[in-house]
């Protein structure tokens, strides 16, 4: 049976590879995908080659797509234009490490609650922390800026951190799925053994849900450190900015009068640096992460 | 009977249990959604009716906000460029998200490698994006600028002229698709091969085989990133408020980037909340009116 399968299977092969319209299908298929692949790579050529140039280089016709001489020091003359220092400080400890913390363990314990405690009102509530994700932020935008304002909590990460306590309505659904993919069996062993409903969460669970922890872990932190948005709203000291605060300010001095030397050159550098972790995440977590991100469709 | 009057207390006690642990583990969602979804909710409903300027009390005006947005040319302004943006970068962005995925999930080499250069942008941060479009783009020493004007060919002013700036936008938009293209690419992953062998033993081309087994397989999410493009392009935000600051000539002054202007550079935040509501109102009538239409078009396997 197999191998007729397979023989089956083999001689169709040949038989449409020597097709011309099956040829000429997939010459069409790899043109589209080298060419869409080189314009989506276009723009971090531009800026990374950018980032190593200087202003001679930079204002030329035709664009000169090789840096000669390439000046890598660039990178960490730019990164002295601010204090970046001080703003990756701001942004990873003050912001992306604590509002992950808070994401990962609240939310993991909503999810928990969600998927292996039956309670009724259970799931009309899981439908409404869904449905949440529908309202647009706007809506809350200004009554929030006015609680957070009245708690004087303005030009501190508390805004954007404390929120992250009280769980992230995709976290959960995702963490929920994955939860809900654990074997009851294990539980119920556990609590036949005396274990409470947190150390069943605590010894069996979260240990299993390891990968679906990191994949939440890794999009919260990303979303901290991409984030524009909340930063922009509620911090407004220089001495508190985020890295994406910081960019936006060398941008924006690069078109007034007397912009410094080599502006673009180091804005493309900097672009590059801040660019680079999410680059690095997702060069060694590519599969999780694509999964991830893959489930939340899979429902729709 | 014994057996029977014997166990109900302790289910119920169980459930008791059960409800008490439930409602403990879920609190921080529970309380999280009161305090940063319906109290802000509510009281932005009730800011929409009143003039706030954060440093005098809220002043009750009634419906004024709502009324004076009829007249605001402004205001009608930013509903078309919003319209135009939603109206086109949806389909688009769904339409490219598909192909791309398409063409991936079709016999080829290196696969992850080109899966990975379509997804990337999608995940980069927001100020990197608009930095380095802004520069690729310049209209002097932009690389596709620069190319151009080595070639002696006109110039095109993406960012600078009015009609130009919104196709620009799109392109851009086109090439963060990758979160959707990885939800079609597992969609494509799922449909049952036999499904395509079945096809191609009654005769089926590839053409038909993707009219009547792709697309239909694939139709629930289609809606699905469609009502996520539907709602994220009312809400489109970051991007031109970073690239265009809404211009040039207010082109690109969409809803998002207005309601901003209002709340924090105008500090009108009653007139910005009725905004908000009306966004709110708007977007829920599209997604009823997106999921509506979806019975005729939406094929669900039943299973």
């Amino acid at each position: 049976m197999a191998a007729e399968a397979l023989t089956g299977d083999t001689t169709t092969r040949r038989r449409r590879a020597i097709h011309p319209a099956e040829i000429a299908g997939t010459i069409v298929r790899y043109i589209l995908l080298i060419g869409l692949a080189l314009t989506f790579l276009l723009p971090f050529y531009w800026m990374a080659s950018s980032a190593m140039k200087d202003d001679n280089q930079v204002f030329t016709v035709p664009p000169r797509w090789i840096p000669n001489p390439a000046y890598v020091g660039n990178f960490l003359s730019a990164w002295q234009v601010q204090d970046f220092n001080l703003f990756t400080f701001n942004t990873v400890v003050k912001y992306a490490i604590p509002s992950t913390i808070g994401t990962v363990l609240s939310s993991a314990l909503v999810a928990y609650s969600f998927s292996r405690i039956r309670w009724p009102g259970r799931d009309l509530l899981f439908a409404i922390c869904l449905a949440t994700m529908m309202i647009p932020f706007q809506v809350r935008l200004v009554p929030l800026f006015i609680i957070f304002k009245d708690l004087d909590w303005i030009n501190t990460y508390l805004p954007l951190v404390v929120p992250a306590f009280f769980g992230n309505a995709f976290f959960i659904f995702m963490l929920r799925q994955f939860f809900r993919s654990i074997p009851t069996e294990l539980s119920e062993a556990a609590v036949i053994d005396g274990a409470n409903e947190f150390q069943v969460l605590v010894r069996i669970i979260l240990p299993l849900a390891r990968p679906a922890l990191t994949v939440v872990a890794l999009f919260a932190f990303m979303d901290a450190w991409n984030d524009y948005l909340g930063p922009l709203i509620y911090i407004n000291n220089e001495p508190e900015w985020t890295l994406a605060l910081a960019i936006q300010r060398m941008g924006r001095a690069m078109t007034e009068v007397g912009a410094s030397a080599n502006a673009y050159p180091y804005l493309m550098a900097v672009s590059t640096i801040v660019t680079m972790p999410i680059l690095l995440i997702f060069f060694f977590a590519q599969r999780s992460f694509i999964e991830g991100i893959s489930l939340s469709g899979l429902k729709g | 009977m014994a057996v029977v009057s014997s166990r109900w207390p302790r289910l119920s006690r169980m459930q008791r249990h059960d409800l008490f642990y439930g409602v403990l583990f879920a609190s921080p969602w529970l309380i999280g959604f009161v305090l940063w979804t319906v109290y802000p909710i509510i009281s932005s409903l009730y800011y929409s009716f009143t003039r706030y300027d954060l440093l005098q009390p809220p002043q009750f005006i009634g419906l004024t906000n709502y009324i004076n947005l009829t007249t605001d040319d402004d205001f009608f302004l930013v509903i078309q460029n919003t319209l135009w943006w939603v109206v086109l970068s949806s389909p688009i962005g769904v339409a490219s998200a598909f192909l791309m995925a398409v063409l991936l999930n079709s016999r080829i080499i290196a696969r992850s490698a080109f899966r990975a250069i379509f997804f990337f942008p999608s995940i980069v941060p927001i100020i990197v994006v608009s930095s380095v479009w802004a520069f690729v783009l310049n209209i002097q020493y932009g690389a596709i600028n620069a190319t151009l004007r080595a070639l002696e060919l006109p110039t095109i002013p993406f960012l600078s002229n009015p009609t130009v700036v919104k196709p620009t936008l799109l392109l851009i938009h086109m090439w963060m698709q990758g979160g959707a293209m990885v939800i079609f690419l597992a969609t494509l992953q799922e449909v049952p091969r036999e499904l395509y062998e079945a096809a191609t033993m009654d005769g089926a081309g590839s053409w038909s085989r993707f009219w009547s087994i792709t697309l239909p397989m694939c139709s629930p999410v289609i809606l699905f990133n469609m009502v996520m493009a539907f709602i994220g392009g009312f809400q489109n935000f970051a991007l031109p408020w970073l690239l265009t600051q809404g211009g040039p000539n207010r082109s690109t002054e969409f809803f998002a980037v207005f309601l901003y202007r209002n709340a924090f550079q105008y500090l009108r935040m009653g007139k910005a909340s009725a905004l908000a509501w009306i966004l709110f109102i708007v977007i829920v009538i599209f997604t009823v009116m997106l999921f509506r239409s979806s019975a005729r078009w939406v094929y669900y396997r039943s299973e």
